[in-house]
């Protein structure tokens, strides 16, 4: 499987000392499994789709898209966690995917991850401090007082109260447990952390206590994040570069201000234009891009740009070819997207004619059909 | 927001005077309930009697005079040749050969909890560990794990209990290994499914980000979220077992003669339920109440260990006493609990 | 007169735990044709507060008034109940799924909707109004989709399901609790368009529950901020983005990313809502309040006018100099915190600067 997408490296590539992860190509695809015993394949969900970028040490990117974008399995990928279809995962110069649960083991150190369900990633039958000092265990690093010690020195770190070692996940509230989680992942020093919407669960309160945290731990660790979140406004707080997936593909990626104050790409556009603001001005001001319809299923995704079918500049070119992920004349080096007609600056999306409206009277597959597991 | 989800607030974030609980485990917890339910307790305390005079029978019989296999052919039996009706000399009285049913009922205690608990034990520690791997590992591992789980349940088990009994002859070890045998099956097949739903949450995708080993994870962060529904299951599974044995017995392919145990007490006595009741009631009454004891126990267990389906019951109590009679909910209502 | 007047509302469940007081005495007013906000974090009381307007929190303990075009709803039996709910007053809850049956035609289920508070129309006319809404609702071939099952239809299409359902007795008020909160951004951006849009279009009445300020600032025209079962602040949209007078208000604000602001920190809210079991005494916000006062500890504030339209009312001891954003404003927090902070409330305040998401919040 190749994809024009890796066709074009980066415009101005970093020294390779400051990448950490680079990630070459990627594609997952999950196999459909049709009924009885000995069953046969009978189709695939695309999840990831050939995607490449780059992680730079000490640096937060930001990882934007819907449900059923890939961005989740996109981590789990880089995580290890799930084998890959094809591609690479370098990290820390060496390549990573593929390998057996042993030779990933000293990796595993290096990435951690936190997740977005505060209740559903503690076990709730196990005590905070077994679970904090889980990562020593495994890796055998600390054991009896030293452990302890450590334990709480984390839980300290993270703003929990040490005594509470012995309690359990359910004695805590939602942002406490996310601090939990994080206590976690920090154990063994990782130098990537990815986390999976961290604060998406959390209230607005709370969320701001969780991003400030991440950011302090960024700044005294050195850590560097894979920060998967949709809420764009979070994301913009937090990322150093951004990168926006749509059905498996990135359609625009590179350093967040000029993403995000001057988008190329029609979705991501419209995804900015449909973020809520909290500032009923800039709300009444805004002229939004409603796209129609949802995302298409990830089974069997609109062939050449996959976002030809909801976009509003969408011409018969979109149908037939692939854009190229590319640096767009006018754009700085590192700004890339993946569209055959960029959006201009100053132009008005909300009046453009779409094929789109005609798209949706002949009724597209995947209105209608729920989205297969794992491709979130 | 539903209704539990407020008592959790309220359970959890305290702030203002901080609430200082320590480590309430939800063992704690569930067991905090399940005293507050008194069918539970009372059976929960049926039971432990049982077992203090199923363990304490020999004592009893040297108290009372009678060990359970001597007949009492003059005081034990009527003049007629029949069993003597209950007195002070035998409480339940006795059976067709003189001997002290009371006595012979307690033994039968002894023979019926030991087969309930053994083999209930040997069935969930099997059940788990099949159910667990099949569901962790998934698979051909779980195809032929499952397939064979679902072949125990499909088969005849007085069938092969009674040609057990024909090549091995009829004892106690040869009534467990059947009734272990059976018993796993069902355990594997909900631990199995538990498994794969708990599979699915995301602290065990955190505990394999962290490089832990599959036998790691399964003992650590899957088993402790198995045991409340296997020991619903094993509390559950218990007087099957016993009724089991007991049906083994009755048939005569389990626990032989002079060996009390209830099946065979009954299948003796149901040639005499005419000329004397107590012979075929005693023995009934016990297998009854032990069987009641369990079950509701059982219920107990499962009340205390999953709260919600409790607290949902009593919602849904309370609503229908708030509800004036019949009251449909209307459409909307759905979702609202 | 209102639509809807809601007086000293207050509801409480009794739980193993203790009395969980889950509303605590709100009042307001919802006029035709206009949108309302209630925002709160979870723990709040926003979801309980309309479902007891409802009839739908059983086993709770209710006092107060909620005067719906003349009736006091929460004097209804049962019987009288059901035929307001659906009829006049439509929901719309956050999980479509949970809330459309499983297992019939999303077309039935809309029918049905209809022929159950009058059966005097026909199952043909029923059927053929439920195309015309789901029509209304931008489904696509509405003729060929009545036919499918919930499970047929995107996330997005199951919420306009429901907001078609909702339509189907031409509801005077509609009360949506997080209706947008499970879905993506851009088809969240949809709904709230088709929300707007079928209001104006009707002069419905809109309850917007919500935790996202985001929804608020977009579609309501009043906001009434909830705190611990207790309304802190109530006023326009306008007034409560860019005038705030409660620092919960202001807090929430705050705590918000936002691109403008540009800060490199955010500045939360220390600590954690409290509980409702054991809410805090006086002010309820007085252990996470940076501002807090001596009277915060014993005197619970209530609702008063800070604002010239008489309509911004807040909750809180602060002088009415102390709402908006502005320096002076600040100027003004800081020099009543000065005059009335004593001991006690010293001694909160310095809870409050020792937590360790602290640092970088307004401590004054």
């Amino acid at each position: 499987m190749t994809s024009p997408q890796a066709a074009t490296p980066a415009a101005a590539p970093p020294g390779e000392d400051d990448v950490l992860v680079r990630v070459e190509n990627l594609v997952k695809y999950f196999p459909i499994r049709g009924p009885g015993l000995l069953a046969r394949t009978v189709g695939h969900v695309q999840a990831v789709d050939g995607v490449s970028l780059e992680l730079r040490r000490g640096q937060t990117l930001g990882l934007v898209g819907e449900t059923g974008s890939g961005k989740t399995t996109l981590a789990r990928c880089i995580a290890g966690l799930i084998p890959i279809t094809s591609g690479r995962v370098i990290f820390d110069g060496h390549d990573i995917a593929g390998l057996s649960r042993r030779a990933m083991r000293p990796y595993r150190r290096d990435i951690q991850m936190i997740f977005q369900d505060p209740y559903g990633s503690l076990n709730p039958r196990r005590r905070v401090g077994s679970i904090i000092g889980d990562p020593f265990a495994v890796h055998h690093t600390a054991s009896g007082a030293a452990r302890k010690r450590a334990i709480q020195e984390l839980m300290e770190r993270v703003g929990l109260n040490p005594e509470h070692y012995n309690r359990f996940p359910a004695e805590f509230s939602g942002g406490q447990r996310q601090r939990i989680g994080l206590a976690r992942a920090l154990a063994l020093r990782p130098k990537l952390i990815i986390a999976d919407e961290p604060v998406s669960a959390l209230d607005v309160s709370i969320q701001a206590q969780i991003l400030n945290l991440l950011a302090d731990l960024q700044n005294d660790f050195g850590l560097t994040y894979l920060f998967i979140a949709h809420d764009l406004e979070v994301v913009r707080h937090v990322s150093n570069q951004v990168t926006v997936m749509y059905l498996g593909r990135i359609c625009e990626q590179g350093p967040k201000d000029p993403v995000y104050e001057k988008p190329r790409h029609p979705y991501t556009a419209a995804l900015l234009s449909a973020a809520p603001a909290a500032d009923p001005d800039a709300a009444a001001a805004r002229q939004r891009i409603i796209l129609t319809g949802d995302i298409p299923s990830p089974i069997n995704p609109p062939s050449g740009c996959r976002f030809h079918p909801r976009c509003p500049k969408a011409q018969d070119l979109c149908h037939e070819q692939d854009p190229p992920l590319e640096t767009k004349p006018g754009d700085v080096p590192e700004h890339q997207t993946a569209c055959h007609f960029p959006v201009q600056p100053g132009e008005d999306l909300t009046t453009t004619s779409t094929i789109a409206a005609a798209d949706a009277s002949t009724g597209t597959g995947g209105e209608g059909s729920s989205l297969t597991g794992g491709a979130a | 927001m539903s209704l539990t989800e407020l008592e959790f607030q309220g359970e959890t974030t305290g702030s203002g005077p901080v609430q200082v609980i320590q480590g309430r485990s939800p063992w704690v917890l569930a067991w905090r309930r399940l005293r507050q339910d008194k069918v539970a307790v009372a059976s929960l305390i049926v039971i432990l009697l049982l077992a203090l005079l199923a363990i304490l029978a020999p004592v009893i019989a040297a108290w009372v005079g009678h060990p359970p296999n001597t007949p009492y052919t003059n005081q034990g039996l009527s003049s007629t040749g029949l069993p003597v009706a209950p007195s002070s000399t035998f409480f339940f009285g006795t059976d067709d050969l003189g001997r002290d049913l009371f006595i012979r009922v307690l033994y039968g205690a002894q023979v019926s909890l030991l087969v309930g608990f053994v083999s209930t034990l040997i069935g969930t520690v099997l059940g788990v560990a099949v159910g667990m791997m099949a569901g962790y590992f998934g698979g051909w591992i779980d195809t032929v794990l499952a397939r064979s789980t679902d072949a125990v349940l499909a088969f005849p088990y007085v069938v092969l209990a009674l040609a057990l009994a024909v090549v091995f002859g009829p004892s106690l070890l040869e009534v467990i290994v059947v009734i272990s045998f059976f018993s796993w099956a069902a355990i594997a097949r909900v631990v199995r499914g538990q498994t794969l739903s708990i599979k699915e949450k995301e602290y065990i995708e955190a505990a394999r980000s962290i490089g832990a080993s599959p036998m790691r994870i399964m003992v650590l962060d899957i088993l402790p979220n198995l045991i409340a529904p296997v020991l619903v299951l094993a509390t559950l599974a218990i007087p099957t077992a016993i009724v089991f044995e007991a049906t083994l017995s009755f048939l005569g392919v389990g626990v032989q003669p002079p060996t009390a145990s209830w099946g065979n007490l009954l299948s003796q006595a149901q040639a005499f339920y005419q000329t004397s009741w107590w012979y075929l009631i005693f023995p009934t009454a016990f297998l009854l109440l032990t069987t009641l004891a369990f079950n509701l126990l059982g219920d107990g267990v499962r009340d205390a260990l999953d709260p919600r389906t409790e607290r949902l019951f009593a919602a849904q109590r309370k609503r229908g006493r708030a509800r004036s009679k019949g009251a449909k909910p209307a459409a909307t209502v759905e979702g609202a609990s | 007169m209102s639509l809807l007047e809601v007086r000293d509302l207050r509801v409480s469940f009794r739980t193993a735990d203790g009395v969980v007081r889950a509303v605590r005495g709100v009042s307001f007013d919802v006029d035709a044709g206009r949108t309302i906000g209630i925002v709160g974090e979870s723990g709040s009381g926003k979801t309980v507060l309309t479902q007891t307007l409802l009839g739908l929190t059983p086993g709770a303990e209710v006092s107060g008034q909620a005067v719906f075009d003349g009736t006091d709803l929460l004097a209804l039996d049962e019987e009288q109940m059901r035929r307001v709910r659906g009829a006049q007053i439509a929901v719309i809850f956050q999980d479509p799924l949970t809330s459309l049956h499983p297992l019939y035609k999303v077309g039935w289920q809309i029918s049905e909707m209809i022929r159950s508070h009058d059966k005097s129309v026909s199952k043909a006319a029923a059927a053929e109004k439920s195309v015309e809404l789901l029509d209304r609702v931008g489904i696509p071939h509405p003729r060929q989709r009545v036919n499918d099952y919930p499970h047929q239809f995107s996330g997005g299409m199951r919420q306009r399901a429901m907001i078609a359902m909702a339509l189907s007795l031409s509801p005077k008020l509609i009360i949506a609790d997080e209706p947008t909160t499970a879905l993506d951004a851009t088809v969240q951006a949809q709904i709230l368009d088709l929300l707007l849009r079928l209001q104006r279009d009707s002069d419905t009445a809109l309850i917007m529950i919500t935790h996202d300020l985001g929804v608020v600032a977009d579609i309501a025209d009043e906001v009434l901020v909830m705190y611990a079962g207790r309304a802190a602040e109530i006023a326009s949209k306008r007034d409560i983005f860019y005038r705030p007078h409660h620092p919960y208000t202001k807090g929430l604000l705050e705590s918000i990313p936002n691109s403008s602001a540009g800060a490199a920190r955010l500045r939360p809210i220390t600590g954690q809502p409290p509980s409702l079991i054991n809410v805090p005494s006086g002010c309820a916000f007085h252990p996470r309040c940076a501002y807090v006062m001596d009277k915060c500890l014993t005197d619970e504030p209530v609702l008063t006018p800070v604002g010239e339209d008489g309509f911004h009312q807040s909750a809180c001891w602060l002088p009415v100099s102390a709402a908006g954003l502005s320096e002076e404003a600040e100027e003004a927090r800081k020099r009543s915190v000065g005059e009335a902070r004593g001991e006690a409330a010293a001694k909160v305040a310095e809870e409050i600067a020792d937590r360790p998401e602290a640092e970088g919040s307004v401590i004054a």
